[in-house]
């Protein structure tokens, strides 16, 4: 590959880095869930999708991107809070296996009955007026919107390490994660904080798909491959630890970025040889605690 | 109902010692159940696929997310040595069965000592890299076109000429190896390997303080299972007579753990009812409403919700005999 | 105890009984096979997934010509019926479903699918046992020596004609240093192999084929080092949802300041569901749009049956083939006299047609469908008189077998 100028690295990292809080924007809900209630939420991609078919209906209610910001992972979380109650619940202690067909059958429900809501084609999602366009970022142009989604996904990630290590309810969601049956002799009611944590990751994940729409477009199928860049962030990470998933996103966003600039049909594939190493190397991610369910 | 119950009961009861046997001569007359035979075939196959999976799975409690692997390895195997090397089908289904136990080998090596979710992710990033390798290798396996002409017209039987393309001949074809295969793991899960195996599911430590070699008995089991997989592989690509790069995907991973999880893990009949059962729906709603996936979708989480053994381990419990 | 077994017994012959009435019934349709022949032909399209607008077109259209067919007679008072089945956008599926529709079914044609590996798929099937298959999607592959079945007809353009009528176009109007971005499958290599065979003599240079794997999301990483090589064209040789999001991301990345976006195939659903700013002044070919109807007749008379038909609705691209396809085969059959292969073959080879966009006929070496190619550009969302006036038609690049890979080339005798 000839023409790779220092600018042209410079801009590939940096594209590299906004990929890579995307990753982390997809993972950090599927980390949570996965971490602290130990469900491997297969569902993660719909409501990914869902929290963008949301942001197309509030916004046509609306009109306000902003307003859709904000109700679209109220929404979605309560819909999280309905699925933890009626079906994730009862399967509480019975493995990994039963929680992961569950959600597998569920995001097959939820992506059918957006189709039938909305449509099979996909919908149309523009990127609000104030953050369109591209602008000069010294080595190259940039997309604005890509700016705004790294600020929110920074912004958030300190709003969940406020929550988690500097709360009460944090304390509490720790302490579940590592013992539920102290947590509960103590006499917290362990259900509730686990509602709670699952109700936030989808809301996580609703919140992701509309950031996403005005990059990605809307569609019925869009929640696919986010799954599988999830996990990936997420066990890459080591599951359970959110610092892991940040670091992991980062990492794996740069990489595809890096990749795709000398080895551009293997781009996808660096992902899981990154995967496959991290594993090898360090049998639980790299931020992760041994035999976390093993 | 509590007399069909019992019926059901001693039917099972009678059955066990005789499993196999049941399950071929049930197999004779299932063609005639299927609304066609081409997807009679497709149970056959993937229900072998199932098998083969559960022998991880069901049997040593690993979840893998790469079995894709062998079944595509089996398939491509097959599918190449007849379509670019123009060998006869015994030997190609053999190359077939053999490249998925020497992936097998490589990719449970590299994986086998890690646990849980982290052994799901390994062997799915394995698979992917296989998969990856697959697809880029268009001038052998046709690429994402998928790799055509695997074409076997005839299966000659000493004298005999059988015609393969009649969906007849070819079914009783495809369940000749999956009896033979299902006859084969009946007698390993009978062995003192077998034995080994259970006292891993039911406890790994006490099996390792037990002084039995826990990690190459694991192995082991993966590479049979492998072998397994490959062998389905090999079949579909004679059924299809095209191998598509699907065959490889992580979906069609995903796929046999749910028709493992359906059926029932953990029970020799349970795979094959799991993808029966699965392949039933998914065709015949298919027919109706473009909304299978809604029905399909449903039937899972009914079927955890309730059916938590699967649909042949629920039936086992309630004709009295646990899974 | 005893009497608990018995009853048990007989229930279990009762169970064992309604077994074998249930594997008899099975068996018993076969045998009462009605004699009533009327003409099937089994349509698999991928109604779900992606493409299932165009899947979903199809079937409409394709109804469209079976009622037409039937109102006229049919074939001697033989009726024809279509067999749809969903393919799922999967080569093994359509490969299952194709057999189907041959050994239970009993289709007399195969009309359909919606995929380079797809159509192969199909392709396999019908070629082994002698079924006629008119194909509906575009691959450069099917009709090469190798994978070329005499059973089969292909209605679609191929990569090599699209490609080549849009390069044409653009090339002397836009410049000639270019850069693809290109889904990396058999289907965008062809694309990319039909511009640059196109571009030769024109002098065009490829500054750059960046390859993304099929179905990326975020073509991000893509685009810096586009952005830096400052391209004319920057042809985007991929398709459906992989088109919408390259184009959208191309565009906030500021990269039409600088570079004219072209594609091979511009689909009428992906510019709908892309939305006219990521699409505005976009470049690129297709089999067929709606407003031809203002320049060919045969285009008014089809659009206004597809409207009757789906209340107002204009037929999509790949929906209009879904006609074309299977009124070609009925047509051949009604000219036959007789849905015997061998004769139906024989007059679709010397069939001259033209069904919905112009003159038509199928290349005698390849049975490829030798038409026009339209270049199309996307409107600005200002001057749309109504949402289905996407597309200006730029120009009609005629039919012409010269612009096709010559029958040696393809590896055919004749």
């Amino acid at each position: 590959m000839t023409g790779i100028t220092l600018d042209l690295l410079l801009l590939q990292v940096f594209t590299g880095l906004a990929l890579g809080t995307i990753f982390v924007l997809l993972a950090v809900g599927l980390s949570l869930i996965f971490g602290l209630l130990t469900v491997v939420n297969f569902a993660h991609g719909a409501f990914f999708m869902v929290g963008a078919y949301m942001g197309v209906y509030l916004l046509g209610v609306t009109g306000s991107f902003w307003f859709s910001l904000v109700g679209v992972p109220l929404v979605v979380g309560v819909l999280g809070l309905v699925v933890e109650r009626a079906l994730i619940r009862p399967l509480y202690g019975r493995g990994l296996d039963y929680p992961l067909l569950l959600t597998f059958g569920l995001g097959y429900v939820l992506v059918d009955l957006i189709r039938i809501g909305f449509g099979i084609e996909g919908r149309t999602f523009s990127t609000p007026a104030a953050l369109q366009g591209s602008v000069d970022i010294g080595v190259g142009h940039f997309p604005l919107y890509r700016l705004f989604v790294m600020a929110v996904t920074a912004l958030l990630l300190l709003a969940l390490w406020w929550l988690i290590e500097g709360t009460r309810y944090g304390l509490i969601i720790r302490a579940g994660a590592r013992d539920p049956d102290i947590v509960r002799v103590l006499g917290v009611d362990v259900s509730r904080v686990w509602l709670l944590v699952f109700a936030l990751g989808t809301a996580l994940a609703g919140l992701a798909g509309i950031l996403a729409a005005p990059m990605r477009g809307v569609y019925p199928e869009m929640g696919i491959p986010v799954l599988i860049e999830a996990f990936v962030v997420t066990v890459v990470g080591g599951m359970g630890s959110l610092r892991g998933a940040v670091v992991a996103g980062l990492l794996i966003g740069m990489v595809v970025s890096l990749t795709s600039l000398v080895a551009p049909p293997m781009a996808n594939i660096s992902m899981f040889v990154v995967m496959a190493l991290v594993l090898l190397l360090r049998p639980s991610g790299l931020f992760g605690r041994a035999g976390l369910m093993g | 109902m509590s007399a069909l119950r019992t019926a059901l009961g001693r039917v099972v009861a009678l059955c066990g010692p005789h499993r196999v046997a049941v399950m071929i001569v049930f197999f004779v007359v299932f063609p005639w159940l299927m609304p066609y035979k081409a997807l009679a075939i497709n149970v056959l196959i993937l229900g072998l696929f199932a098998v083969g999976f559960n022998i991880v799975f069901g049997y040593t409690g690993l979840l893998s997310f790469g079995h894709a692997a062998f079944f595509g390895l089996g398939a491509y195997g097959c599918g190449i040595a007849i379509a670019r090397y123009g060998l006869p089908w015994p030997l190609a289904l053999g190359a077939g069965v053999l490249l998925a136990g020497v992936g097998a080998v490589l990719i449970g090596g590299l994986s086998i000592r890690r646990r849980g979710i982290y052994f799901a992710m390994v062997t799915l990033a394995l698979a992917q890299l296989v998969y990856y390798i697959f697809y880029q290798a268009e001038p052998i396996t046709g690429g994402e076109n998928g790799l055509r002409g695997v074409d076997v017209r005839t299966i000659a039987l000493g004298p005999v000429a059988l015609d393969f393309l009649a969906p007849t001949v070819k079914y009783y074809f495809v369940l000749v190896f999956v009896s033979l295969a299902l006859w084969c793991l009946s007698r390993v899960l009978e062995s003192p390997f077998g034995a080994v195996l259970e006292a891993i599911r039911e406890n790994e430590t006490r099996a390792r303080a037990c002084g039995f070699d826990v990690d190459g008995t694991k192995l082991a089991a993966f590479v049979l299972s492998g072998l397994f997989c490959g062998l389905a592989g090999g079949l579909k690509a004679m059924h299809l007579s095209i191998v598509p790069t699907e065959v490889l995907h992580y979906q069609t991973s995903g796929l046999v753990v749910i028709m493992a999880l359906l059926g029932g893990m953990g029970t020799f009949f349970g795979p094959f009812v799991g993808a029966a059962v699965f392949l039933l729906i998914e065709d015949q709603v298919s027919l109706v409403t473009a909304q299978w996936q809604l029905v399909a979708g449903s039937l899972f989480m009914v079927f955890v919700l309730f059916f938590p053994n699967g649909i042949w381990g629920s039936l086992l419990q309630w004709v009295g005999r646990a899974p | 105890m005893s009497q608990s077994h018995s009853v048990a017994r007989r229930y279990f012959l009762k169970t064992t009984a309604a077994g074998i009435a249930l594997a008899a019934a099975g068996i018993a349709p076969r045998r009462a096979r009605a004699q009533a022949e009327t003409i099937r032909i089994g349509f698999p399209v991928p109604l779900t997934g992606p493409f299932g607008t165009e899947a979903k077109d199809q079937v409409a259209a394709a109804e469209i010509a079976v009622k037409e067919f039937n109102d006229a007679g049919g074939l001697g008072g033989r009726r024809a019926e279509l067999l749809v089945r969903d393919d799922k956008l999967n080569p093994g599926e359509a490969a299952t479903r194709t057999q189907e529709l041959i050994e239970k079914d009993k289709v007399h044609f195969v009309v359909g699918s919606l995929s380079a590996a797809v159509q192969l798929s199909v392709n396999a099937v019908t070629k082994a046992r002698g079924v006629i298959f008119v194909s509906i999607s575009q691959s450069d592959a099917i009709n090469e020596a190798k994978d070329w079945s005499k059973y089969t007809f292909h209605e679609a353009l191929n990569p090599h004609m699209t490609a080549g009528a849009v390069g044409r176009y653009a090339f002397p109007k836009f410049g000639k240093r270019v850069v693809f971005l290109t889904a990396d499958y058999a289907y965008g290599h062809e694309m990319v192999r039909g511009f640059q065979r196109a571009g030769q003599p024109l002098g065009v240079e490829t500054l750059a084929d960046l390859r993304h794997p099929l179905g990326t999301t975020d073509y991000s990483p893509f685009l810096p080092r586009i952005q830096a090589l400052k391209p004319d064209l920057l042809i985007l040789s991929n398709f459906g949802k992989d088109q919408v999001n390259s184009i959208k991301q191309a565009t906030d990345f500021g990269l039409k300041k600088t570079t004219r976006l072209v594609a091979p195939v511009l689909l009428y659903t992906a510019r709908l569901g892309g939305g006219p700013e990521a699409f505005e002044g976009v470049v690129g070919g297709t089999s067929y749009y709606w407003r031809l109807e203002e320049k060919v007749p045969s285009a008014r008379a089809f659009n206004d049956k597809f409207r009757a038909a789906q209340g107002g609705a204009v037929p999509s691209d790949y929906g209009a083939l879904g006609y074309a396809g299977v009124r070609s085969v009925l047509t051949a059959a009604k000219g036959a006299g007789s849905t015997d292969p061998e004769k139906v073959i024989t007059t679709l080879r010397a069939l001259k047609y033209d069904w919905y966009k112009g003159a038509q006929y199928y290349r005698g070496c390849d049975h490829q469908a030798v038409q026009s190619v339209l270049i199309i550009e996307s409107k600005k969302a200002g001057a749309m008189k109504n949402p289905q006036d996407v597309f200006d038609i730029v120009h009609i690049d005629p039919p012409d077998e010269s612009t096709l890979r010559s029958c040696q080339e393809l590896g055919h005798k004749a």
